[in-house]
């Protein structure tokens, strides 16, 4: 009898010492939900954004003994890694918005990369053609445009070639689309391995590529006058990784900035209405050529800048980089984030990237030196497909809407427009919820005999 | 309804069709159909399944081209022209199977059907200049009304995968609506509800044509519905015309019954 009452009293004293701290907790809920919707929206965004920029700072402190990952990837490496997000969120546009399914997105990567290496190198030995480019010695021969404008320049090239490659191939829908474009992809890295010899004209230096291509910078004008860097290479390291990882995160923020405002712009509704229902978005007077064409176009206008900015990262574009994989690669990231949610994009981006240019081979070490007997090692990037594979099943199985499903947004119903003379209703349907209501029956409908 | 039929003059009418044809392979499903509506008016096109109602209909909008004929709508000829042209010139329509946009909120849904209204391009859309701001307020202020008069309340934010049957069938009205429509098309609106509703529905579609200015075409196979809210019903059967006039005339018609009920029971 005793002891029940003292267990009783305990679990009261349990109960409200639960009760206080979750009080406490909801007070905490409660004063975030006063906050502004703006300021709770943005939150995340700005500690993500802030703790991006930071990167370089805190990189070579992180610990290399973290367990399983074994620590984050090193500057070099994250600038390839963000290039792929960007690429992903290009990406996103045509087949997140628009439902497009396109397999050659790399055709982009590839064309962005190449007019960068036609217009800041020395490919073109014929011409001398500087413009604004820094660093170039006067003599040098080529076309020499600055990297900033080539970045603009690609952009535009690979738009145009997205309107080309779209005009044929998007009266076609569904699995035709994909198996076109797939085509296409396959077709601009064959031509840029085979461009040497084009009637005697060198026009992509076939297999061994175009390098070296100009390095970005704002030169000296601009370097003594607000202190902006004369020449990206020129400084020491690990500064020319931290400036190429700025720039990058710059214009993964303006990607996401444009692919946020296309979204809910006109066009960005015209573009999920025809991923929802092709023939009713027409009906609604969406003219559906032009719209996915501009689908298309956007994409490629991203993809093109990634293209030409990994080139000028690399200094050189090769054939050998622009492989069906990827395209498949980076339609994972879209399905993984989950198609059409741009967080999601960014978040499955960055795993998926860091997965293939570090994490399985620092996953694979760990797994080595843990786990296994050093006299059965594993490879574990050599599975990198495979591995790629099984999470996509995976997600499939378990969380088919992607990491971050794209929330339709739902903005606060604002009461104000409610109510009025126009809040009535003109009719009245009751019983009208099932489908099939009131089939059976009808005494008004006659079948035909 | 007792009022007569209006008299189809060519020039004043909204949409007339000439000897429209379509065949797919060897199958005729409308035979060189004559068909007018006139400003303003609801008519209706009813007949058994299968008699090409739906055809018709697609042809008109342009999401079948006809194989012969012509179609003029207010003055122009549409005929064969894409879908969003047609829209443009003004015939707005809903689908016989539903076909919002599921993933959208009930407001993007009528947002989209604005489209062809509004002109913000995609550097305006970036930039976010004043222009597409206020445009966008606007078209949101508008399609809130739209949902409103159409008997949808506090569903804005809703998916419209989300809504009740009801409601649905009430979205794409609205829907349709918003593309600024002088020529309704509504194929088979009633499917699916009792004949409360369904009476409920026609009410509906009279006030609309009243406050709107605008002309119905309501695509019914059900008899009975059709006879309280239009002023001509023109009855299709195997793609051809067999009868047209007022209510009451389709009514007592010989062949209309026929093809209703077959020949043993006019007998």
């Amino acid at each position: 009898m005793a002891s029940s009452g003292r267990r009783a009293r305990a679990s009261v004293r349990g109960y409200r010492q639960r009760a206080v701290r979750a009080s406490r907790l909801s007070r905490v809920a409660e004063a975030w939900g006063t906050l502004p919707e703006r300021t709770r929206s943005l939150t995340p965004v700005v500690i993500v954004v802030a703790l991006a920029v930071t990167y370089p700072f805190y990189v070579d402190s992180v610990p290399t003994n973290i367990p399983v990952i074994k620590t984050v990837p090193p500057l070099h490496d994250a600038v390839t890694i963000l290039v792929f997000v960007m690429m992903g969120v290009g990406l996103n546009i045509v087949v997140g918005y628009a439902g497009l399914l396109d397999l050659g997105y790399v055709a982009f990567y590839a064309i962005g990369a190449y007019t960068a290496g036609w217009l800041a190198s020395g490919q073109f030995e014929q011409v001398k053609v500087h413009f604004g480019a820094v660093g170039i010695p006067s003599s040098a021969t080529g076309i020499h445009i600055s990297i900033w404008l080539v970045l603009l320049i690609a952009a535009v090239v690979t738009a145009v070639g997205g309107i080309l490659i779209g005009l044929p191939t998007l009266r076609l829908r569904g699995d035709y689309l994909a198996i076109v474009t797939l085509g296409f992809g396959e077709i601009i890295p064959q031509f840029v391995r085979n461009g040497d010899e084009l009637h005697g004209f060198d026009l992509t230096h076939g297999t061994f590529g175009i390098s070296p291509i100009d390095p970005p910078g704002f030169g000296h004008t601009l370097n003594s006058a607000i202190g902006l860097p004369v020449r990206y290479d020129e400084s020491f390291p690990p500064t020319p990784d931290r400036l190429f990882f700025w720039t990058i995160l710059a214009l993964i923020l303006l990607t996401l900035f444009c692919s946020m405002r296309l979204r809910d712009s006109r066009l960005g509704r015209a573009w999920i209405a025809i991923r929802e229902d092709e023939t009713a978005a027409g009906a609604m007077g969406i003219p559906l050529m032009r719209t996915k064409t501009w689908a298309y176009a956007g994409g490629a206008f991203f993809g093109g800048i990634a293209g030409a900015y990994i080139a000028t990262f690399n200094s050189g574009a090769f054939p050998t980089q622009f492989d069906f994989n990827i395209s498949v690669f980076l339609l994972c990231m879209v399905i993984l984030g989950g198609m059409g949610s741009l967080w999601g994009v960014v978040v499955a981006g960055t795993i998926l990237a860091w997965l293939n240019f570090d994490g399985l081979g620092n996953i694979g070490s760990w797994i080595n030196t843990t786990l296994l007997p050093s006299s059965h090692q594993i490879d574990v990037p050599k599975y990198s497909f495979g591995i790629y594979g099984i999470i996509i099943v995976l997600m499939m199985l378990f969380r088919p809407t992607g990491l971050i499903p794209e929330r339709r947004r739902k903005r606060e119903i604002e009461e104000a427009t409610h109510g009025g003379p126009l809040d009535q209703p003109l009719y009245e349907m009751r019983g009208a919820d099932e489908p099939g209501a009131g089939e059976r029956g009808e005494p008004g409908k006659i079948p035909r005999g | 309804m007792s009022e007569p039929a209006p008299t189809p003059a060519k020039n004043d009418d909204l949409l007339v069709a000439m000897s429209v044809r379509k065949e797919f392979g060897g199958l005729l499903a409308v035979n060189d159909l004559d068909f007018a509506i006139p400003q303003r008016a609801i008519v209706s096109l009813i007949g058994p399944n299968g008699a090409g109602k739906t055809t018709f209909f697609n042809m008109l909008t342009g999401l079948y081209k006809p194989t012969a004929g012509a179609v003029i709508f207010d003055g122009h000829d549409v005929t064969g022209k894409p879908p969003h042209t047609i829209t443009k010139a003004g015939i707005g329509r809903t689908f016989q199977n539903i076909r919002l946009f599921p993933q959208m909120t009930a407001l993007e849904n009528v947002l989209v059907g604005m489209h062809s209204r509004l002109k913000g391009g995609i550097l305006g859309s970036i930039f976010g200049t004043p222009r597409v701001r206020r445009e966008e307020r606007e078209a949101s202020e508008k399609a809130r009304e739209l949902l409103s008069f159409a008997g949808l309340r506090r569903v804005d934010h809703e998916l419209a995968e989300s809504l009740s049957y009801g409601d649905q069938r009430r979205l794409e009205v609205a829907r349709a609506l918003a593309t600024e429509p002088k020529l309704l098309l509504l194929d088979e609106p009633t499917a699916g509800m009792n004949p409360q509703e369904t009476v409920a529905f026609l009410d509906f579609v009279s006030k609309l044509r009243e406050q709107r200015t605008i002309a119905i075409l309501l695509i019914e196979h059900d008899m009975k519905v059709v006879m309280g809210v239009s002023e001509r019903v023109t009855v299709l059967d195997y793609g051809e015309k067999i009868a047209e006039g007022t209510p009451h005339e389709i009514q007592h018609d010989e062949r209309v019954i026929e093809a209703y009920l077959g020949k043993a029971a006019t007998g």
